[in-house]
């Protein structure tokens, strides 16, 4: 019983990060419709962001969190401004082209400048080893990912429901043109999404830096990742990634557990059943944009 | 009637052989024969062309994405390998077919997935089912050898009588002949009614179906004929290299060969070649300029091109041939680029 | 529109003529020349820029002539994809005409190679591969790196004497892993121990807690495991995350999980690991010493035990040349190495003249402490193991 409580808790925690992680796609291709496959050099650059503050220069671990979304948000609002926004009308192909182009530069930068070799955050005593509880054994570090992606769903829920930006945000996406016409910048919106969104990714690399380890070939690695949480979950709102996230990620924690012979098989088949079941993804609209 | 005999025109107009095409298919009969040390990149080249000219005839041609054409390719390369190894068809040739029809089957099995859904679902799923085949491969490993490959694949010589060298000569030739005879039957399928309809299916689905096109029917075909293409690539992979082994179903081959058609222009059959042919020299450039970092000015060259934009790149590539032909037929030859191709 | 496309065409072809004739580059020297092919990218690529690194620092050390003769190294890459591997074999040897074939990160790209060191009569010398078969693919194979039944054997030796009864298995799912696994297995239960939990895990495998929590219900005293050089790090810290250190469950394995070069990233989680290997940095001899400073300076961090073996590679095709005097015969060359014994940073190692297999000391080693460093640092020694992946035939 407890051991299936753990491996609750290990497939929620896992599943959080990789909602983290993919967020910021969503909001791209489901929002924008822009197929940016470089999502993951963004999470790179914000992983390796937080190993050399904390490693090097000897920051703490919680101080050095921020500056990882931070940093990936400056990369990914300076990248927008200057590559990505001349090719939000162009075709799915060339998009697809240009951000593995993309990625493919910041792979062969990264192993340049940081080495080929995997890299290791060095955390506080507090976050290591597990806690018990009612026997239930719950790993600290993976209790804090819980902590922080699940303040972070609920902030962005509430963001675009609530706040002006997100109906903005909404309403450019729906029809740019008539946002245009009411006087919402939508340029800027949209730079602003996608610089949150990288800065999503920059925290969640930085976060799984621990759990999926952080190499220069993170972003190709776990490109797939993120598109199976993207298309499962939908790309309407975020709640179809996040649900899509946790699903994922118990799915493949419980099957690793119980029948590790055919664990790598679980993913794959999940996600092609569940996309013929719903071609929109669980969450998604009936009709394709 | 004039409509109908509209439609006929136009299609053996366009069907008619260029000169540029037979040039295209000399050049290369020529680089065989002129670069005897290069076999073996030049044999690398032909089989990435025919994998890309199979993907170029379902996303081309019906509008299909497929981020999983490896599957095919790798069925096809361990048919082959196991054909081989196992002496159950040894003439390469036959073998060659054999391994096409299975993975054949196995495209008209998937294709009933495949059809339904939108590009990113049908992006994933055909990831998906590769990733399966990869997974599975993996598992069946007293079959397939696991991650170790097929070991000690031994090819007979072709139809009995040209061996394989180690020069890769023979391997090229067979490729090449290979790769025109499949050229050839893919030109007549595009240019032939049914190639029509499916165009008519990529522009527009709907419409297509509305003047009395089998939409599904059509799509299932041409996806099955591709996953013959990509299957014969595959095991021409196996043949000419006596490898197979589990990175034929990764996803970085279903990606390049992604990168490969889309450089090259999609939906005119040679932009899968050009692909193959421009991004094998760019790739064989940039690693023995940088071992370690080829991989950054590749990427750089991808950025590069869609930010300048290929239609611009096309057309300075085609200054050269321009000025010749000036010189030759006159202002109105010169020709400019096609602002359709990239779709 | 098609008059247009056409003239794509030509552009392209007349684009390939300059290029394959730029790559067709003529070597007509009497240099002595080896093809080095190596992942240099993908996710083999640390194994890679170690073995790299290391014959430069040999070159760097040793000059680059022998015999009279001027040594010449061509890098390829082959991001460990085997048909790439054997292209890339075929190209040094028919084009480059190069006298030796080295490297190989992987056992299937070593595999890929092995029939056309036959057909050319060169040799090859595997610098990181280590699965049993491959030397006996071809004459002409010699091997400097390992192979895992050597640490895994003795590992599994090492455990039932010292009072380790039960053990759980985790390693990866692929040759080299399922080797580990089967020669520990041999000799762990031949010994009179107890398998009680077998897990194989994915190669390409994100996170480890499933597994580890297997592991963990499974209470064994011992858990056995083997992952490729770079997962150990993400390995070791979940076990200490999941508290296994705590409950007692000791790691042992062969020392790829332990790797030096990753090693003092991993933090204190992995004090107390006890790996059977062949190299570590911390070998108390002076020769080792020279070695791990000299490399440390040249790229700045820590040699693993693939750059020794890549060291030890570069070492034995310059004891070869001398050997023969600069004669290249194919041969003669491997009849030279046979048999050759040499003093390497990781001690005392031999060429089997048998097998041509690599024959040397395997350490039992602890994860410690020293200088405020994790370091594995030997305290027992089995001499002049060879392969007994082939020693049974």
């Amino acid at each position: 019983m407890a051991s299936i409580l753990t491996n609750l808790f290990d497939g929620v925690a896992y599943g959080m990060l990789l909602f983290v992680l993919a967020c910021g796609l969503a909001v791209t291709l489901g929002l924008m419709n822009f197929v940016n496959l470089a999502h993951g050099a963004f999470a790179m650059a914000g992983g390796y962001i937080c190993a050399v503050l904390v490693n090097n220069s000897g920051w703490p671990f919680f101080a050095a969190l921020p500056l990882a979304f931070v940093g990936s948000a400056v990369i990914g609002v300076v990248l927008e401004r200057t590559l990505y926004r001349h090719l939000y009308s162009r075709s799915h192909l060339d998009q697809v082209l240009f951000s593995i182009g993309l990625v493919f530069m910041s792979v062969a930068a990264v192993d340049y400048i940081m080495g080929s070799s995997r890299v290791f955050i060095k955390l506080p005593a507090a976050l290591e080893g597990q806690i018990d509880l009612f026997g239930v054994g719950i790993g600290r570090y993976r209790l804090m990912i819980v902590v922080i992606c699940g303040l972070l769903t609920l902030a962005l829920q509430l963001i675009l429901a609530k706040t002006r930006f997100g109906s903005r945000l909404r309403a450019a996406v729906d029809d740019p043109r008539a946002a245009i016409g009411l006087g919402i910048n939508v340029p800027q919106v949209f730079a602003f999404t996608f610089a949150f969104g990288c800065g999503l990714a920059g925290l969640g690399g930085a976060l799984s830096a621990e759990i999926l380890g952080l190499d220069p070939y993170f972003p190709l690695k776990f490109m797939i990742y993120f598109l199976i949480v993207v298309t499962v979950g939908g790309s309407s709102s975020i709640t179809g990634p996040f649900l899509a996230s946790l699903l994922l990620g118990i799915a493949d924690v419980a099957g690793k557990y119980y029948v590790p012979k055919v664990g790598p098989f679980v993913i794959y088949t999940v996600m092609i059943v569940i996309l013929l079941w719903r071609p929109n993804g669980l969450f998604g609209r009936t009709a394709a944009r | 009637m004039t409509a109908l005999s509209d439609v006929s025109t136009h299609a053996m107009a366009s069907a008619r052989w260029r000169i540029s095409e037979v040039a295209f298919w000399v050049l290369a009969l020529a680089c065989a024969f002129l670069f005897p040390s290069r076999y073996l990149i030049m044999t690398d080249i032909v089989r990435l062309g025919l994998f890309a000219l199979s993907l170029d005839l379902i996303l081309g041609y019906a509008g299909i994405v497929s981020l999983g054409h490896a599957a095919f390719f790798g069925v096809g390369a361990y048919s082959a390998g196991l054909l081989a190894l196992h002496g159950i068809i040894n003439e390469p040739v036959i073998a060659l077919v054999a391994a096409g029809l299975v993975a054949a089957v196995l495209g008209f099995l998937t294709s009933f997935l495949v059809i339904r859904g939108v590009d990113l679902t049908r992006l994933m799923v055909t990831l998906g089912i590769a990733l399966l085949l990869e997974a599975l491969a993996e598992r069946f490993s007293d079959i397939t050898g696991g991650t170790d490959g097929l070991q000690g694949i031994e090819m007979q010589p072709i139809l009995g009588l040209f061996a394989f060298d180690m020069f890769g000569k023979t391997g090229l030739f067979y490729s090449l002949i290979v790769l025109f005879i499949l050229f050839l039957f893919a030109r007549r399928v595009v240019h032939s009614p049914f190639g029509l309809s499916l165009r008519a299916i990529r522009n527009n689905p709907l419409r297509a179906a509305a003047i009395g096109i089998p939409v599904n029917r059509r799509l299932i075909a041409v996806y099955t004929l591709a996953a013959f293409y990509a299957g014969i690539a595959g095991a021409l992979f196996t043949q000419t290299t006596a490898l197979a082994s589990l990175d034929v179903f990764s996803f970085e081959r279903s990606a390049d060969l992604m990168l490969v058609l889309v450089i090259g222009g999609t939906g005119y059959l040679y932009g899968g070649l050009i692909g193959a042919v421009v991004f094998k020299m760019l790739q064989e450039l940039f690693q023995s300029i940088t071992p370690q970092y080829w991989l950054f000015w590749i990427g750089l060259v991808l950025v590069v091109i869609v930010m300048v934009g290929r239609a611009r790149i096309h057309s300075w590539v085609l200054v050269v041939p321009n000025l010749v032909i000036r010189q030759f037929a006159g202002r109105e030859a010169a020709v400019t680029v096609p602002k359709a191709d990239a779709s | 529109m098609f008059n247009r496309r056409k003239m794509l065409l030509w552009g392209a072809a007349s684009a390939v003529l300059p290029g394959l004739c730029a790559s067709m580059t003529a070597w007509a020297d009497d240099a002595v020349k080896i093809g080095l092919i190596l992942p240099m990218t993908g996710g083999q690529a640390s194994t890679g820029k170690q073995i790299d690194n290391a014959i430069k620092l040999y070159m760097q050390q040793k000059g680059d002539t022998v015999a009279g003769k001027k040594i010449e190294i061509i890098l390829k890459d082959d991001a460990a994809v085997p048909d790439n591997t054997k292209r890339l074999a075929q190209e040094l040897i028919v084009n480059d005409k190069v006298n030796f074939i080295a490297g190989f990160g992987v056992t299937p790209a070593a595999l890929a190679a092995a029939p056309l060191a036959t057909q050319a009569k060169i040799p090859e010398v595997v610098m990181a591969a280590g699965t049993s078969i491959i030397t006996e693919r071809s004459p002409y194979i010699v091997r400097t790196s390992f192979t895992l039944a050597q640490s895994s054997t003795i590992v599994g030796d090492w455990a039932v004497k010292n009072g380790i009864k039960k053990v759980a298995t985790l390693t990866s799912d692929y040759a080299p892993g399922n080797d580990a696994l089967t020669f520990f297995k041999q000799h762990f239960t031949a010994g009179g121990g107890e398998i009680v939990e077998e897990v194989k895990v994915p190669l390409a495998n994100p996170d480890f807690a499933p597994f580890l929590q297997r592991m963990k219900d499974a209470k064994p005293d011992a858990m056995f495991v083997f992952v490729p050089a770079g997962q150990g790090g993400n390995f070791m810290k979940q076990y200490a995350e999941r508290g296994l250190d705590k409950s007692g469950i000791k790691v042992i394995g062969p020392g790829d999980v332990m790797d030096d070069d990753l090693l003092n990233n991993m933090g204190d989680a992995a004090l107390g690991a006890v790996t059977a290997h062949l190299y570590s940095a911390a070998h108390p001899s002076q020769m080792n010493k020279d070695f791990v400073a000299a490399y440390k300076k040249a790229f700045g961090n820590r040699p693993g035990f693939m750059a020794v073996s890549g060291y030890d590679g570069i070492h034995l095709i310059y004891e070869a040349l001398k050997k023969t005097n600069g004669a290249t015969d194919g041969d003669r060359l491997i009849e030279a190495m046979k048999g050759m014994k040499w003093e390497s940073p990781r001690g005392p190692i031999s060429i089997d003249p048998e097998t041509r297999d690599i024959v040397q000391n395997i350490y039992i080693r602890k994860v410690e402490k020293v200088d405020g460093e994790l370091y594995n640092v030997e305290f027992a020694t089995f001499e002049a193991v060879k392969d007994s992946g082939k020693t049974k035939k």
